[in-house]
């Protein structure tokens, strides 16, 4: 006979958890006084939306499901944002939550919460577990549901009494769940099809989003680019699925996509999408996107297919079978007018800013991690103008390189993310976390555990004094009437909060750059230590993301500058 | 367009409020609604009545088949099916007009299955059209209560009847 917690520990060693990121709290001291005498490594964090970012950084940088533990009430609530980031990533996550005594749900008990009710639209799946014989089953599906098809997150709501309820219950089948069968193979003949298609097209663009990551697709990809010598545009959650140092990379496309990218998507006929969903910031104005091509859509999600745009091709599929089958069937080609014309625009509108400025600019911050780690770190964002400077500034020539919020777009997520990467990845790997002043204050004392932990993640913040995406937006479309979103008034103190001090204080090494020279030395010293590091770049204020496509514009409507 | 869903599901607590949850949460109204076990008690057959526009449904379709409790989900709308819905409903009748009440529910193979003093409640099952060609045909006698079971379907099946050859 074990107990329910021990099920719980048992069930995440059997599904090969290492790592758990949670808070305890009343409801779930059965479960960490049985994890005190196990293998699992806890970590403690300070938040629990910082939990299940870490887990999703874990997850991200990993493959592997990501793990939390966090009691009842507001430790359940305190995830549903983190949840939410993961659901709209397709990140697999197991986070189990305690919940009061059976007896007492409903009852308005001390901290008692509907967690069910309450995580339901922002998980894949949750189970509330009503009797301790259900467990073993349950952890074996959580694990199973979030990990296959779509990944996402699954959350197991654990009564207390079912925590300390004996049981001989074991699992050791097979998860077999008749509802939930998703397709892994694409139907043969929707991929001769696509083949065909490929084959017969001039002007052939494939265009990969976040499930070539995270379907493990980016070799079966790239050899197909490169067989049937098809560019490759990616979105901000495609990123590294396709090295971006090849000259077939059109690199992001989108409101902030490159002009080759905007340019090739609406000039190509067919457009061939892996794992990607025809987002409202990848599409712009709908009826005008790819307007000469034939769509192909590629996808395990059934329900992506015709959500935004009609598929003229569709195939429900794991991506990398998809692509695998393809590459058989494709023929070896030049396409040299398409590559000549891809080509030509990608040197007449490179990605670019003020090389010349006297101040120092963002853009220069991102080229200089580039610079300085060699292009090997694992780059983990917050939201808003630094990420679209992070994706443009640096180049990702590998998957799970790029960490970043972009359904959900979760202020707050980069700092515990690369928290939870870098417990994933070992120490060895460089992770660098680039945010900005307004997101990185979201989740800021997560830096004790990164410091508790060894963790040496360094993070970059570009301090231009406001929550810098909404400002270009006032800038661009409100009339330059900055309201809500000036975080350093103009005549209070310089530096506030005084990030320098503010890392010391969580017991990181803090350094402080305001010149184009400071940079790469402290860059190189933050990267050296093996402490945490955060390095605060005081940057021009009113420095905009460029190029632009105009919300419901097309993707040729490019703003390049105000002036 | 109305549309109809027909789902089996887990006969599991918290599935109707997935569903449920999942279509209002896009703003739909579900019009009508029936649940209960089938001849296997660990399946559910949910009948749903929906008006919205066929696209945005198709979608709503869709993202209902990916839920893990629901086993399947048909929109019945573009196919052959049956339904039927069951409604009880409870008339003024004064003396003079029950034998007028109790003609009408003939005409439409219904019933009286209570008889008050002053009203009668008459039972009828029936096709949606003529559950609603009855309820219109009520209305000036004046209904003071009314109950009904949403609407409930199955599929037809399209290919030949059996004991035929054909291929």
């Amino acid at each position: 006979m074990r107990t329910g917690a021990q099920c719980v520990i048992d069930g995440l060693r059997d599904a090969g958890v290492d790592t758990l990121f949670g808070i305890p709290g009343g409801v779930v001291l059965d479960i960490f006084a049985a994890m005190y005498h196990s293998p699992l490594k806890f970590i403690l964090t300070r938040h629990e939306q910082g939990a299940t970012h870490m887990a999703d950084g874990y997850a991200r940088a990993t493959g592997r499901v990501g793990c939390c533990l966090v009691t009842s009430g507001p430790g359940a609530t305190n995830t549903v944002t983190g949840l939410a980031t993961a659901s709209m990533d397709g990140v697999p996550l197991v986070c189990i939550t305690g919940q009061v005594m059976s007896s007492m749900i409903g009852n308005d008990a001390f901290q008692e919460a509907d967690t069910m009710g309450i995580t339901r639209a922002v998980t894949k799946h949750n189970y509330l577990v009503k009797s301790a014989d259900d467990l073993p089953r349950i952890i074996a599906e959580a694990f199973y549901i979030a990990s296959t098809g779509k990944p996402g997150p699954v959350v197991i709501d654990l009564p207390k009494d079912v925590q300390r309820a004996a049981t001989a219950a074991v699992f050791d089948g097979k998860v077999n769940i008749r509802g939930y069968k998703p397709a892994v193979e694409g139907h043969p003949r929707q991929i001769v099809k696509l083949a065909r298609a490929i084959n017969r097209a001039k002007r052939p663009l494939l265009y990969a989003g976040g499930g070539a990551v995270a379907g493990d697709a980016a070799a079966e990809l790239t050899a197909l680019a490169r067989k049937a010598a098809i560019p490759v545009t990616t979105t901000l959650m495609g990123l590294g699925a396709f090295p971006e140092t090849d000259p077939l990379a059109l690199r992001m496309l989108g409101m902030h996509g490159t002009v080759a990218a905007n340019h090739a998507v609406s000039a190509c006929d067919l457009l061939i999408s892996i794992g990607a969903r025809f987002d409202d910031r990848v599409t712009g104005k709908i009826s005008e996107f790819a307007p000469r091509a034939l769509k192909a859509h590629v996808d395990i999600d059934p329900s992506a297919i015709d959500k935004n745009v009609a598929a003229d091709i569709p195939v429900v599929g794991h991506v990398k079978h998809v692509l695998r089958g393809l590459l058989d069937l494709v023929e070896p080609v030049e396409r040299r007018e398409w590559l000549a014309q891809v080509s030509d625009w990608q040197k007449t509108y490179p990605l670019t800013y003020d090389r010349n400025s006297a101040e120092l600019l963002p853009q220069y911050v991102i080229e200089q991690i580039y610079e300085v780690t060699g292009g090997d770190a694992v780059i983990v964002t917050d939201v808003g103008q630094h990420q679209m400077w992070a994706a443009h500034f640096f180049k990702y020539t590998r998957p799970r390189t790029f960490l970043s919020s972009g359904g959900l777009g979760t202020m707050g997520y980069g700092l515990p993310a690369a928290i939870g990467a870098q417990a994933g990845l070992g120490s060895g790997r460089t992770v660098v976390t680039i945010s900005g002043d307004g997101s990185i204050q979201m989740n800021f004392q997560e830096l004790v555990v990164a410091v508790e932990h060894k963790l040496p993640v360094k993070a970059v913040i570009l301090n231009n004094g406001h929550l810098g995406m909404v400002r270009q937006w006032q800038e661009m479309f409100y009339n330059r009437e900055y309201s809500g979103s000036v975080l350093s008034q103009p005549g209070g103190a310089p530096y506030l909060p005084d990030f320098v001090k503010l890392a010391e204080a969580h017991g990181a090494l803090g350094l402080r750059v305001t010149s184009r020279q400071q940079v790469a030395p402290a860059l190189r010293k933050a990267i050296e230590t093996d402490r945490p590091a955060v390095v605060e770049c005081v940057v021009k204020p009113n420095e905009n993301v460029y190029p632009m496509v105009p919300p419901g514009a097309s993707l040729t409507e490019m703003i390049h500058s105000l002036a | 367009m109305k549309h109809v869903i027909t789902a089996l599901v887990e006969n599991q607590p918290g599935v109707l409020a997935r569903i449920v949850g999942l279509i209002s949460g896009r703003g739909f109204n579900i019009e009508s609604l029936n649940v209960a076990p089938t001849h296997d008690p660990t399946v559910s057959r949910m009948t749903m009545t929906v008006p919205g526009d066929d696209r945005v449904l198709e979608q709503v379709t869709k993202q209902l088949n990916k839920l893990v409790d629901v086993i399947k989900v048909t929109d019945l709308t573009k196919r052959r099916y049956l339904n039927r819905e069951l409604v009880l409903v409870e008339v003024a009748a004064p003396a003079g007009k029950r034998a007028e009440i109790a003609e009408l529910a003939e005409l439409f193979e219904g019933k009286v299955v209570a008889v008050q003093a002053r009203s009668l409640t008459v039972q009828m099952v029936g096709e949606q059209e003529r559950i609603e060609d009855f309820l219109r045909l009520l209305k000036p006698f004046r209904v003071l209560a009314l109950s009904r079971s949403g609407v409930i379907a199955v599929a037809r099946a399209d290919e030949a009847p059996a004991g035929s050859n054909a291929k």
